[in-house]
């Protein structure tokens, strides 16, 4: 765990706190500053999506389609085919929700590399409510050919998932998140895409999650030291292509497996885990996220406690596992 | 001019012939839209671009994309009478390992600018190319976009329309194969696209329209496109749907529908004697 400089003490009230889409932002830009072929589209969500950012340094490689997805992915394919590296923004509810088609013909089929950005994922965008909380998107772009998924679980790790996918010559998927989300991973914690990461070492189950979660996932670790059971936490920020020899590998060592994400389960990394390991390492396993239901307004705690995405939640899920 | 219009007309009916075999042979594809374009596809490839058969990849190359990709084979037809490729592959057309898709994809087939099918896409990724051109201080390079008319029906070429005449792309020229027709019926039956010329000069285009079984129009449209420089330019060809092909011209039933053997004989029978105007050489 240590020479994953993750932070010390995850349990920590002070622990620092920032929306996962403000390390795309500095992602972005440093891109930009690294390859001057990285250019950026957004549709009307510039500063929610930190764009702004690359828009105010390369506003001549920036391009504002407006409130209209179906173009915004359409252009970035347009634009790749001419050697660029488009990053396309928008909430995840309508990019990848609203054009998945054209993804999937002009981005995936045609091979560009079109990077897909989608924020405001997953039950914590809060009061905008069910029609803007994305809990799909992760099995809407895991079903692509060609498609490389992301799901960072804080700003820093978000920030060098973002500078990875310019360099990388594949479709992608990167999901973000809306509030502040506690930073766990530091500069020098590794990522490599398609690499998942045991963020803690244990024995008696594996707890993988993704995005968000991951900071439930090794806060709930931490509290289950305390009733003696000794937990595994598998960080998968890349959901495809999945690290398939680290979660085998984990798996049967522990022979219990909980996952843990901000969405659906069906489809999800849910159901990317059990998809594995039903196949080539069967496992109990227990799928925490969103059971098939849609999401409703509040605030996003209550929102988390609500649907039983908390550490308190896997703790108790983990009691049930080990018994 | 390298071809005289009479020379390329000649090559029109040996395309529209191709189609007809590749078609009959497929046991499956549009006809008529395909046929319609003949004219069309023959100046563009003939005429019209600068690219070299030899190198697909050119840098200096225009660029062509077909957004309604369902019309694929008129153009595996001209790229093969250009020189991309040997006449004989037209003959794979839609089977297991050809690089002649049923729908073009550009992975499998060198010239071919982007994968498309689906309808409503084209437009956009032109105006995307037209960016990066921009970006990267490339002029005199055109991007030309092939259309359906039924095609319009969606809202991602009205998204498309905005972009490109907000960003003033003029470099993009847009051919809207006016047939009137698709698969459900006439297309002012089916949704209605007129006033299409008011429709496109009101979201900011200029627009030339033009007879598209006439290749000399071709030509003339896309050389008085080019000099446009305040707007981007809209071509309405109007074609006529199974052009060339007594029995399949107008009816919408075609849209879709490969010619059966006995029905492929007749129309290669009435293209080779240009409508029973002369004898046919193949008789």
């Amino acid at each position: 765990m240590n020479n994953l400089n993750l932070v010390k003490d995850v349990l920590s009230k002070e622990i620092a706190k920032e929306p996962i889409r403000k390390g795309f932002g500095r992602g972005l830009l440093n891109a930009g500053k690294i390859n001057t072929n990285v250019v950026a589209a957004c549709a009307d969500l510039t500063e929610s999506t930190q764009m702004s950012l690359f828009k105010a340094e390369f506003p001549e490689r920036f391009v504002e389609v407006g409130v209209a997805e179906q173009n915004l992915v359409t252009v970035g394919a347009g634009l790749a085919a001419m050697g660029k590296i488009p990053f396309v923004s928008s909430y995840a509810a309508f990019s990848p929700g609203r054009n998945w088609e054209q993804i999937r013909t002009t981005v995936c089929l045609n091979d560009q590399p079109v990077k897909i950005v989608g924020s405001h994922a997953g039950v914590s965008v809060g009061p905008d409510g069910a029609t803007h909380q994305m809990l799909e998107d992760i099995a809407l772009m895991r079903v692509l050919p060609n498609m490389v998924v992301i799901a960072p679980c804080d700003s820093l790790e978000a920030e060098r998932a973002t500078l990875a996918i310019a360099q990388d010559q594949r479709p992608a998927y990167i999901r973000l998140a809306r509030e502040a989300t506690p930073i766990v991973t530091s500069q020098k914690t590794p990522f490599e895409i398609g690499k998942a990461y045991i963020y803690k070492e244990g024995t008696d189950l594996t707890i993988i999650s993704t995005g968000t979660m991951t900071y439930q996932a090794l806060a709930a670790a931490e509290k289950l030291k305390k009733d003696g059971i000794n937990a595994e936490v598998v960080h998968v920020p890349t959901i495809k292509p999945l690290d398939e020899k680290t979660i085998i590998k984990s798996a049967k060592k522990t022979r219990k497996v909980i996952t843990v994400e901000e969405g659906q389960v069906i489809g999800g990394l849910g159901g990317a885990i059990a998809e594995l390991l039903s196949e080539k390492q069967p496992t109990k396993i227990i799928r925490m996220g969103m059971q098939d239901r849609f999401g409703e307004s509040g605030k996003p705690e209550q929102l988390l406690e609500h649907f039983g995405l908390t550490a308190k939640h896997i703790v108790l899920q983990a009691h049930h596992i080990t018994m | 001019m390298a071809h005289s219009i009479e020379e390329l007309e000649l090559k029109a009916v040996q395309i529209r012939e191709d189609i007809i075999t590749m078609l009959e042979h497929a046991g499956s594809g549009h006809s008529a839209g395909t046929l319609g374009l003949a004219d069309v596809f023959t100046a563009l490839y003939f005429d019209i671009l600068k690219h070299d058969p030899k190198n697909p990849d050119w840098e200096e190359r225009d660029l062509l994309l077909l957004s309604n990709g369902h019309c694929a084979p008129v153009r595996y037809a001209a790229m093969a009478r250009a020189g991309y490729f040997n006449v004989s592959e037209l003959k794979t057309l839609r089977q297991l390992g050809s690089r002649l898709q049923g729908h073009p994809e550009r992975t499998k087939l060198p010239g071919m600018e982007t994968t498309s099918g689906p309808l409503g896409c084209g437009l956009s990724q032109a105006a995307g190319m037209a960016l990066a051109m921009r970006m990267n201080d490339i002029h005199h390079r055109w991007i030309y976009v092939v259309m359906g008319d039924g095609e319009l029906d969606e809202g991602n070429i009205w998204e498309a329309a905005m972009l490109t005449a907000k960003y003033n792309l003029n470099n993009v020229i847009g051919i809207i194969d006016r047939n009137n027709i698709q698969i459900d019926g006439p297309t002012e039956a089916v949704m209605p696209l007129d006033d299409l010329k008011a429709k496109w000069v009101s979201f900011g285009w200029h627009v030339i329209e033009i007879d598209g079984n006439n290749i000399e129009s071709v030509i003339d449209a896309c050389a008085m496109a080019r000099a446009v420089v305040d707007k981007p330019v809209m071509i309405i060809a109007h074609t006529i749907p199974g052009k060339g092909v007594d029995f399949m011209e107008y009816d919408f039933h075609w849209h879709g529908s490969p010619p059966n053997a006995e029905q492929a004989k007749k129309a290669l029978q009435e293209l080779r004697t240009l409508q029973g105007k002369i004898r046919s050489e193949h008789e």
